[in-house]
């Protein structure tokens, strides 16, 4: 469980990110963040594994205030995925860059190896796990970042921006992979700017401007609800739209995921005719 | 990254920031050479002060005086290695004068520190293109060169995301014996050096799909000329240049030891 207290954050730039953040994320829980640029959206999910300490009030991890431990010791129960995996590839091998965190937290040589090779599978990266991650494409080289972060199997997982730069299928392919992360109830936290995805996953929506958190609840609620959401710069996803703009035929207003929408179309169109 | 944050340029009107920076750099040249020049404790704490009024005008001191931080390792290395050899050279023996000696390399060194730390807070990176194109250095150098300090701010983001990252992967920076430490910092190395490497061919696309180059003979939007405060600078410059050198050959320096026991 996150428990984010009144938390306030300002950069040494002087740059006030957050203020007056507070919210309580579950265990098993997904969460979507969503904002425009600039909202602090990053800023939050980087206090979850200790990276940042807020300036004003408190951040607990499973009841653990982040000031009090590492970020090490924190980051074996939060996993965070950044946004440019570039930014963490450094490794001969893709086997060896998956072992890098591994062997920070003291793993044994033979459970390494068992993990490598679980990871590996699970992203369908076998064939690459001697090739250099610098030969990859940037869609693979973030399935390795994020199959280096999964290795250790932590309870949460952040992700910043997962889908920037994927292609449909490796979405979809995120997708179900998020899903099966819930049925096995890991916590996921994903920092987002697509409406689509978020809208395919329905997961819980925070929607953040400037700092503070602006709306909190059911994605099904939030992403339907174009006032807040232009507040954050956001456009209600596609099938929303469409239900906004067809007063008319009596639909429901909440509707965000494409299989409902057809069976409702339907039936309207069925009473029409 | 506290060094890196006292050559930072940040913009604001001052009669130094407006001064133009040939003038500036000859400046710092000449403050440079006396330095050199001088090993003796006593001129070296008044090179050190005459620069006290230059940053104090261009209302940089905050800036300043985090450079001069992050300088003070380093100051300390010198005075360190130097006063171990003074001391094993004098036979284990303190002697106040190799203490003042000592001393004094040190302060030579936070005086050039202090002296670059002034011209680059106060010179923005365009103006210093603009005064190596103005005195014909080929304009490939030129772009090469302010593009380099443009970039300086932008990596130091970089290796700072690039930190957290490997920390969220339980990298301990801190952690283990002095070649350990060093070692860790592959990790945060490797990354930063490929993503540089991959703007620059990135930036060259860019700038090749932009024309550059096209024309051999450039034209600039704005054109550096000399001011009155320019001019008066020329002359502090020349007048300090003077003054060193004239001490330097006529005039015995004495210790500062010695000047406060007798």
């Amino acid at each position: 469980m996150i428990e984010v207290k009144d938390v306030y954050f300002s950069y040494p730039s002087g740059v006030q990110a957050l203020t007056g953040v507070s919210l309580t994320i579950q265990d098993g829980e997904f969460v979507a963040i969503m904002g425009q640029n600039g909202a602090g959206k990053t800023t939050l999910v980087k206090h979850f594994n200790g990276l940042l300490k807020p300036t004003k009030g408190k951040v607990l991890v499973d009841g653990v205030d982040t000031t009090r431990v590492s970020i090490a010791k924190l980051s074996r129960d939060v996993g965070f995925v950044f946004q440019n995996p570039d930014s963490q590839l450094f490794s001969e091998t893709v086997e060896d860059e998956i072992a890098f965190a591994l062997k920070n937290f003291g793993y044994d040589a033979s459970v390494i190896e068992k993990r490598i090779t679980w990871a590996l599978n699970l992203l369908s990266l076998t064939q690459y796990r001697k090739t250099s991650p610098f030969m990859l494409s940037g869609g693979e080289r973030k399935r390795v970042a994020l199959a280096s972060i999964l290795a250790w199997d932590p309870k949460t997982l952040i992700l910043d921006e997962p889908t920037i730069g994927q292609d449909y299928e490796q979405k979809e392919k995120l997708r179900q992979f998020v899903m099966q992360m819930r049925t096995q109830q890991k916590t996921i936290i994903a920092v987002t700017h697509d409406v689509e995805f978020v809208a395919e996953c329905n997961p819980r929506v925070l929607l953040m401007r400037e700092g503070k958190v602006i709306a909190d609840g059911a994605a099904t609620k939030i992403l339907t609800d174009p006032e807040t959401l232009a507040h954050a710069s956001i456009v209600p996803p596609q099938i929303a739209q469409i239900f906004l703009e067809l007063p008319g035929l009596n639909l429901p207003k909440d509707v965000i995921d494409v299989y409902e929408a057809e069976r409702i179309l339907k039936k309207a169109l069925e009473k029409q005719y | 990254m506290s060094v890196f944050s006292g050559l930072k340029f940040r913009k604001v009107y001052s009669p130094i920031h407006d001064l133009d920076p040939r003038i500036k750099f000859t400046y710092v040249c000449a403050i440079f050479v006396i330095a050199i020049l001088y090993s003796e404790l006593i001129p070296l704490i008044v090179l050190f002060l005459i620069q006290v009024p230059f940053v104090l005008l261009a209302r940089v001191q905050r800036e300043w005086i985090r450079s001069m931080r992050g300088a003070a390792y380093l100051a300390a290395l010198i005075f360190f290695t130097n006063f171990l050899f003074k001391f094993l050279g004098a036979g284990y023996k303190v002697l106040p004068y190799d203490v003042e000696t000592t001393l004094g390399l040190t302060l030579r060194f936070v005086v050039l520190v202090e002296s670059f730390s002034v011209f680059f807070l106060t010179t923005s990176p365009d103006h210093l293109g603009l005064a190596l194109e103005q005195t014909r250095v080929p304009y490939e150098f030129v772009f090469a060169f302010t593009t380099a300090v443009r970039f300086v701010p932008v990596l130091a983001e970089e290796a700072q995301s690039i930190m957290d990252a490997q920390k969220a992967r339980g990298l301990e920076l801190e952690k283990g014996n002095f070649l350990k430490r060093i070692r860790n910092y592959i990790p945060i190395l490797i990354p930063l050096i490929v993503s540089a490497i991959r703007r620059s061919l990135e930036l060259a696309e860019a700038m090749e799909s932009r024309a550059w180059g096209a024309t051999k003979k450039r034209t600039n939007l704005y054109v550096l000329k000399m001011h009155k405060g320019d001019f008066a600078l020329v002359a502090i410059t020349i007048g300090i240049l003077v003054a060193a050198i004239y001490v330097r050959l006529y005039v015995p320096i004495p210790m500062l030891y010695d000047a406060l026991t007798f």
